[in-house]
Order: structure tokens, then sequence, then C-alpha cells
């Protein structure tokens, strides 16, 4: 077991809340509609964080409490009856409609499980009703995936099928990849979670077998686990090591045998090695920080460190469940420093003071960074591009190559001249 | 509770960062949870700041609500104030902190502080990001100004001819995230000294707390952006006898009214009125007979108020546009956008929805549509041009060349910007007419995409099924010599003939159109 060096903070952050999830949760099933019952400000986060413009009426949208809903809370109840009835008869084609709790929400004690109840009945068999929160003051970022898989769950219909189940949002042509590889292997009962559409939930039951595909899901895990699914400890599928144990995990628990895994695996894992390597050039013995906000940050670290001789300054996540991430912290250098919670004033003081040559952070930050001379990455890239999987080891080594690249076409040119 | 897709404004604690960000020497104490932090990328990745919003965000989580908040705001101000050595603090808090109820601010000038202490009181829930901008620079300039305004006399404008020197005027409102103001200050600057006028101070952009306390300095404002520096303008009027400009600056009618309203209000003489005509190229180009193809195209305007106002008349007086749609989402200047709604015989939009804009614009069947960069979303999906002349901010309305709206490089900027989408729209047409030419590349890539070559046709279709699905189909039939007699019709106005024509056909109950029923549409319509 590796000895990592773990260190608690807190104080101010710079991260973004549960609802920023709902930019690709809404993308993933398009019958869904994601209503946040919010103020002024989540409408403006979720657009902004979507990339500012919309270029469609979007499958999401903000109740946005005004100062006559804050006075009774009988009152906020009627009006947001009435914002959903306005929406559905807007938007008919709404198969699940996810009530989205909001800071505001949450402190008003607006009870959106209730209001999710009596909306069921009332829209019985043609609209399916569930909550759940994506507040600032409970969930970051990715945490409201697992907020909203978890409102899902116990709409999972029960069955004693083994099946595979593959838990969190993947990219549809990766989640097909998976599926190619799992089949050739010989694990043909293979679902994902959440589907790509809301109401094609897969069943589960004590013959299911869960593979977490993102690190973020507790909540959910807690929930299948105690519907009687069987959880696979694995690290994540990201980089040749990770997905390659990956599925090893998973053929393990089908009693696979591993060398027909390896038959399968080995001709996409050399592939796959030869495509870095040419990102390995680049990134070998680079100084990385990674400042927190996904969650994919250990995985990440594991990648960069092993596959791509990336050199670890510090590893910062928003939150770290050790059980789910035990496999990952195995993988992990001895004494790698690994920072939860955040406290981003003196985080950034130790990015200064440590030299860095590529920093992950968070897109408020990333352009004052660039302009002190430090080299950055969006984190947000890693939840929008298709990262997971032997396939996209190599892009993802190249998102965190191009920066450093660029930052020696132009320095080497040297345009200005001051 | 109001269903929102998209708003054009963020929450008034935006602003209020907006004023911070805008400033030197200031930092804003926000007391807010996590995920609030998303402001800054606006600042940073669409303005492309190089630097971080001066704020600190308190970032308290559901386990602190129970245990004491008030002690989290003290931490994170003692902090704030250690590590970045303000001259002046906000503090403030967005929504959910504002139900919670710890009144920052309040404790906030408890703690002993030797600077000044600005406490933002910002109702999340019924005002929105411009409000909120206008009242933080409001509030930093009463803090700051309140003790001194009591010891000095009222400001008379003419001051500076008995103190012997030039006159002086401050100009106030440009902020960052405001459409274009970084090159307004340049160019309304540079007016003003070639009037002989210097500049005192420029806020809130690039202005420090010790700018703001030698306000009283100039001898009157300008007030650049009603949004943002009205209400502080009001102020200084009411508490020095500042006197303050009205007239915004954009397009050449205003650009000169502004200078003649600077110089009355200073009783400076203006000696070089006739010059002002030459300054800007616009008023030739807009005369020159290539421009003769602008005349009555049919505008849909819609924006903040002082930029939906000005283009307005622009679009009219300066372009001989025929404005058929003006709005705006600015509610706290609806009463003047209804003034100039009024004054051109239409019926002002104002709205936070962009979709009940898009409808708008739908209706109008405008062939130029000048609006923020929602409306550009929308007019492209309608296949029509479009510029972009008001907030919300995006990347691309940060140019890197000078780019102003105001004064004389404004008026050349706005020529540009709103005339090329039409060359563009006109060279729609040259494609459409020689695309039966055998030298003709099929594949052409239309700057529309895809909507464009489909011709008036489709349009048609788009517009039928926008009025709640009910299919309003055209029943005319064109005849073969009616078709035959419509080719014949020079392109750049065939959609206009054809429109016609059909919609006098419906109106005499007509079911088919031949050559003659075109020719009885033409006469009809004059």
């Amino acid at each position: 077991m590796s000895k990592v060096d773990l260190n608690k903070e807190t104080g101010p952050r710079e991260v973004f809340c549960g609802l920023t999830s709902i930019v690709w949760l809404h993308r993933r099933m398009p019958d869904a509609f994601f209503l946040v019952v919010g103020s002024r400000t989540c409408a403006h986060l979720i657009q902004s964080a979507a990339g500012v413009m919309i270029f469609a009426e979007p499958r999401f949208g903000t109740a946005i409490l005004e100062e006559k809903d804050l006075a009774g809370l009988a009152d906020a109840h009627e009006e947001l009856d009435r914002v959903v009835n306005d929406l559905i008869s807007r938007r008919p084609e709404i198969k699940t409609l996810f009530l989205v709790g909001s800071c505001p929400s949450e402190v008003i004690k607006l009870d959106l499980a209730t209001v999710a109840e009596k909306l069921n009945s009332r829209f019985s068999g043609q609209v399916r009703f569930v909550n759940y929160s994506g507040s600032g003051i409970e969930t970051t970022f990715t945490q409201g995936e697992d907020g909203a898989l978890k409102a899902l769950v116990p709409l999972m219909e029960s069955t004693d099928d083994e099946k595979l189940l593959l838990v969190g949002t993947l990219a549809n042509n990766v989640e097909d990849r998976f599926k190619k590889i799992f089949n050739n292997i010989g694990i043909t009962n293979v679902e994902s979670f959440p589907p790509r559409q809301s109401t094609k939930l897969p069943k589960i039951g004590k013959n299911t077998k869960v593979l977490l595909a993102q690190p973020y899901l507790s909540d959910t895990v807690r929930d299948l686990k105690h519907r009687g699914c069987e959880i696979i400890q694995a690290p994540f599928p990201l980089g040749v090591e990770g997905s390659t144990k990956w599925v090893l995990a998973a053929a393990a628990a089908f009693k696979i045998n591993e060398l027909k895994v390896h038959e399968v695996i080995a001709p996409l894992a050399n592939r796959a090695r030869q495509a870095i390597e040419k990102h390995k050039e680049i990134l070998r013995g680079k100084k990385l920080f990674l400042l927190p906000e996904s969650q994919l940050e250990i995985s990440l670290a594991r990648f960069l460190h092993n596959e791509c001789e990336m050199e670890l300054i510090e590893v910062g996540t928003p939150y770290l469940n050790r059980d789910l991430m035990e496999e990952e912290l195995n993988l992990l250098p001895d004494d790698t420093k690994i920072v939860e919670g955040q406290h981003v004033e003196k985080q950034l003081d130790r990015v200064r003071a440590s030299n860095p040559d590529l920093v992950v952070c968070g897109m408020g930050l990333a352009n004052p960074l660039e302009a002190e001379g430090i080299s950055t990455k969006w984190s947000i890239e890693m939840v929008f591009s298709p990262i997971h999987g032997i396939d996209q080891a190599a892009d993802l080594a190249g998102l965190f190559s191009r920066p450093l690249t660029r930052n020696q076409i132009l320095n080497s040119k040297s345009l200005a001249t001051h | 509770m109001e269903l929102t897709l998209w708003t054009y404004e963020g929450p008034p604690h935006v602003g209020a960062m907006r004023i911070a960000s805008s400033m030197k020497d200031i930092h804003y104490v926000l007391h807010a949870p996590q995920g609030d932090t998303y402001a800054d990328l606006l600042f940073t990745m669409i303005e492309r700041r190089g630097k971080r919003p001066p704020v600190t965000y308190t970032t308290f989580q559901a386990r602190d609500l129970g245990g004491d908040t008030a002690e989290l705001v003290k931490r994170n101000i003692t902090e704030a104030v250690e590590r970045f050595k303000p001259k002046t603090l906000l503090v403030g808090e967005s929504c959910t902190a504002e139900l919670i109820q710890d009144q920052p601010g309040a404790l906030a000038k408890g703690m002993g502080f030797d600077i000044p202490i600005v406490d933002l009181e910002l109702p999340a829930y019924s005002k929105k990001e411009n409000w909120g901008a206008s009242e933080t620079f409001y509030q930093i300039i009463r803090t700051l100004l309140k003790d001194k305004v009591n010891e000095i006399e009222k400001i008379n404008p003419k001051r500076w001819m008995s103190l012997g020197r030039r006159p002086k005027v401050n100009i106030l409102g440009p902020t960052l995230l405001g459409f274009r103001c970084r090159d307004d200050v340049i160019e309304i600057q540079r007016i003003l000294s070639e009037q002989g006028i210097d500049t005192n101070v420029v806020a809130p952009l690039g202005s420090s707390p010790d700018d703001i306390a030698r306000l009283t300095d100039a001898d009157i404002n300008i007030c650049l952006y009603h949004e943002i520096a009205e209400t502080s303008c009001e102020w200084l009027k009411r508490n020095c006898g500042m006197e303050y400009t009205t007239t915004i600056p954009i397009g050449i009618r205003n650009t000169i009214n502004f200078i003649n309203e600077v110089h009355e209000k200073l009783d400076l003489p203006l000696t070089n009125q006739e010059e002002l005509e030459h300054k800007s190229k616009l008023p030739w180009y807009s005369k020159s007979v290539d421009s003769n193809y602008l005349t009555g195209k049919r505008v849909f305007i819609f924006g903040d108020g002082t930029h939906a106002i000005a283009a307005a008349k622009i679009a009219k007086d300066e372009l001989g546009f025929e404005v058929v749609g003006l709005g705006t989402y600015s509610r706290e200047m609806a009463r003047q956008v209804r003034a100039a709604a009024k004054d051109l015989n239409i019926e002002a939009l104002i709205t936070n929805s962009y979709l009940d804009v898009e409808d708008a614009m739908k209706k109008a069947s405008p062939e130029l549509v000048l609006g923020t960069q929602m409306e550009r979303h929308s007019a492209k999906r309608l296949g029509i041009p479009c510029a972009v002349i008001s907030t919300p901010m995006h990347v691309q309305d940060v140019p890197a060349r000078y780019s102003p709206q105001m004064g004389w490089e404004g008026a050349n900027v706005i020529f540009d910007d709103w005339v090329h989408p039409l060359m563009m729209g006109l060279e729609e047409h040259l494609i459409d007419m020689f695309k039966h030419d055998f030298e003709f590349v099929d594949g052409h890539q239309s700057h529309l995409g895809h909507t464009a070559t489909k011709g008036p046709e489709n349009k048609e279709d788009e517009h039928s099924r926008s009025n709640n699905g009910i299919q309003k189909k055209v029943t005319v039939i064109w005849t073969d010599s009616g078709r035959a007699e419509l080719t014949k019709v020079p392109f750049f106005v065939r959609g206009k003939v054809k429109s016609n024509t059909e919609k006098y056909a419906l109106s005499k109950g007509l079911p088919e159109i031949s050559d003659e029923t075109l020719y009885d549409a033409k006469a009809y319509f004059g």
C-alpha cells in the first residue's frame, strides 16, 4: 500500500457547485429536463459554465425565486406548480423532469421531495419527477451527478439477472467502445447508468456487478449497495494502466480468465502506448500541480505520473472518499501530496512557490496564472471531452501536452519584444 | 417564480464585481457559498483579464449554517484585508447569504479597520446586474465623499475661468464587461482634449479610491452610461452641485449634441462646429450612392437601454433605415425606450425573455437585426443578417483592435459593423442569381450556414410555423407566367415583390398569381 501524504484544508474555495453537472447530464439524457429551483445566480452560473450562449432552446432552466416566493412557503409550492405546468405544455416531449435544489431553496427549506411526489401523481404516466440537490452548500461540481443518479436509483426495477453495470456518465462513443471490449472478453450483458434515455433505466439486483466509470459517485454507490449490487473495486478507466486494471477487475468479478482479457486488451494497449509516446516526450519530468475541482484529479495524477512521467507537486481534490479511491491511491508514488478541500489563496501561494510547468485549474484561475507565466489546463475540459478508456489515453495525454507545446512555440519565436 | 431559460443580466452582486474589478486598490468580501466563484470566469475568460477579480468568497457550507457563519465572515474579512491591503473594502452578500442575514457589512464595520468600508445591500431577489453595478458605484462614491461634500462649496461649472485653468471633467460609467467601454473612454477623452477640455478622473474603470476622493476637482461630470452612472451623477449634483451631461455620444448627431452640451454646461465657446461634421466618415459613406440600397431597410433593435436608443436614432436619421422593432431588457430604462419607440410609431418591447424577443423579431420580418449575442443566434436561425450592439458580453465583444461605439471613430465602426452584414446579405442574392450559371461552383459556403440559400420560400415556412404550430400555409399558386415574370424582377427586390404580390393576392381572394397579378400588385403597393 502506497503511503500518500494526505492533508486537509479549509477556506475560500474556487470551484463550481453541483448545478454545473447539468451541463453534461442534459446532453446524456435528451428526454430529460433539469429545472433548477433557485436564484438568478443559479441561472447565470449554468449559462456561463455551459459556454455563455445557447444555440437552441435548452433542456435546462431555472425557476427563479422572487421576493414574494420567500415570504411564504405555501405560495412557493403553488408557484412551482405553475412553472412546471408552463414548462410541460411548452415541452411535451419531456419524459423526466429533475427538480434541482439550490443554495437558496435549501436554505429556505423548500421541500422539493413533496413537490415531486404531488406532481408525480398528477402527471402519472406522462412525466416522471425526481428531485435532488445541486446546491453549493452541499455539493461540488461533479457531485451534482452523484445527486441526480442517486435520485434515480429508487426508480430502477429489480432483477436477478447477472449483468455488468457501468455507472457514471460516459461519452456515447466511449460507452460503445467499452461495451465492445466487454463483449470480446465474454461479458455480454452490459448496461450503463445513466442511460441514454431517462425512461430506460437498467434493472438492478443482487447479481448486478457495478463498475464505476467516474470517481465522484459516493452516494449513488451506497444506494446501489443497499439494493444488493456488488461494487467492483478498481481504479478508474483513465489511461492504459487504469483502463486495463478496470477491465481486469470486471473480468475477475465475472470469473473470466485473465489471459483472455490480455489477449483482447494487449493490441489496444500497445497501440495506445505508442500514441502516448510523443506526448510523453513533452510531459516527461515536467512538474504538475492539480487544483481541486472534478474529483478526477487523483486518477489524472496517477496517469500523468505513471504513464507520462510527470512529477507531482500537489494533487488537490474537493473531496476524498478513501474507500472508492483506495485502488487509485495504491498506484500513486509514495509521499504524493494530496490536499482535500481548499484555501485558494494559500494554495496559489504554493503554486507560485513550487514553480510548476503545468497547473490544472478552473476557468476563473487559468488566465491569471497564464499572465504570471504559468501554463494551465482547464479542469472543466476533463468532464466535457471523451477521455475514458484505452483508446482515448493518447488524447488525454494530449490535453496536457498541448499547453506546453504552445508555450514552446510562442516563446521560441518571441512575438512580443518587451 | 419566473421560469428562465437564459438571462440577459446576472444577479446584482455580479454588478458589484464589475465595479470592484474595474477599480484598483479595492477588495470585495462576498458572503457566498461555493459555486458563486463562477463569476470570476466572466472576467478572466470573456474579458480575457490576466488578473483575478479582487473578490474573496466566504464559501460557507451547509454544515456551517448551524454554527457561527458570522465568525466565518469575520475570518475572511481579516484575511482579505491582511493579504490584499485594500484602500477601501466592499462587503456584501450573494442571494443565499441574504437569506441567512449575517449582515456582513455591519460586522466588518465593527472590526476596527482604519479603511473605509462600503456595506453593500443588493437585493438579489428583486434586482439585477446593472442595478447592482450602479448601486455599488454610488455607494463607493457616497462613502468616500460624504464628509467632504459638507465642507466644500457647490461646484460652479464655470469656475475653471476664474481658476485660470482649462476646464476639467469626470467621465463616469465605463466598467469591465460593459460594451466597448475600454475604447469609448479613449475616444471621448480624445474628443474632449481636442476641444481643450481635460479629464480629471475616469471611473470606475481604472480608478482607485484616491481618484474617487478627488472627483470634486472636476467642473462637471460626463454620464457615459446611464445604467451605471446616473445615480452617482444625480448624487453628486444634489450634494456638490456638479452638473452632468445626459447626451450619449453614439452616432454623429449625438456626438455633436454631446459636444454642444459639454460646452454649454462649461460656458465654453464652441469654435469648430462646422469641422465636427467631417470628423467621421459615416455621413459621407451614408450619403455616397453605394449606400442608396440601405434606404428603408427594415431593422429590428434590442439591447440595453443606452445602446438600443442610440441605435434607433442612428438607424433612422443617419443611415436611412426603417426601425421596425425596438426593445430592451433594462427595466430601469423602460421609460426612455418607450419614449424612443413612440417617436418611431412603434411599440417598445420590454422583456427579459429571449424567446419573446425572437418572436417579436419574426413578426417584424426585419432585414437587419441589431441586438445582443443572443439576438445574433436568433437571427442566424431565421437567416437574417445581424450586428451586435450591446451586452451581455461574449468573448467576441472584446476585440483586439480599437473598436469604440462612441464618438467619431465609434460612428465609423458602427457603419462598418452594421452595413457589412447587409452586404453579405446582398452577396446571398448574388449567389442566388448566379447559381444557375454554368460557371457557378456548387457547394459555395454561405456565411449564414445552410439556412441562407434556401431562399425566401423557406422563411415563409418558418413564419407560418411560428404561430403556435398553426399551419398558416400560403394557398396562392404561382402560374407559369407569374413565375416567369418574377424571375425577371431584379434579384435584390425579388423577395419583397414575391411576398407583396402574395399578400395582395390573398387580400383580393385570388387563387392564382399570373404575370398580370404581379403588375396589379406592383401598382397597388406603389
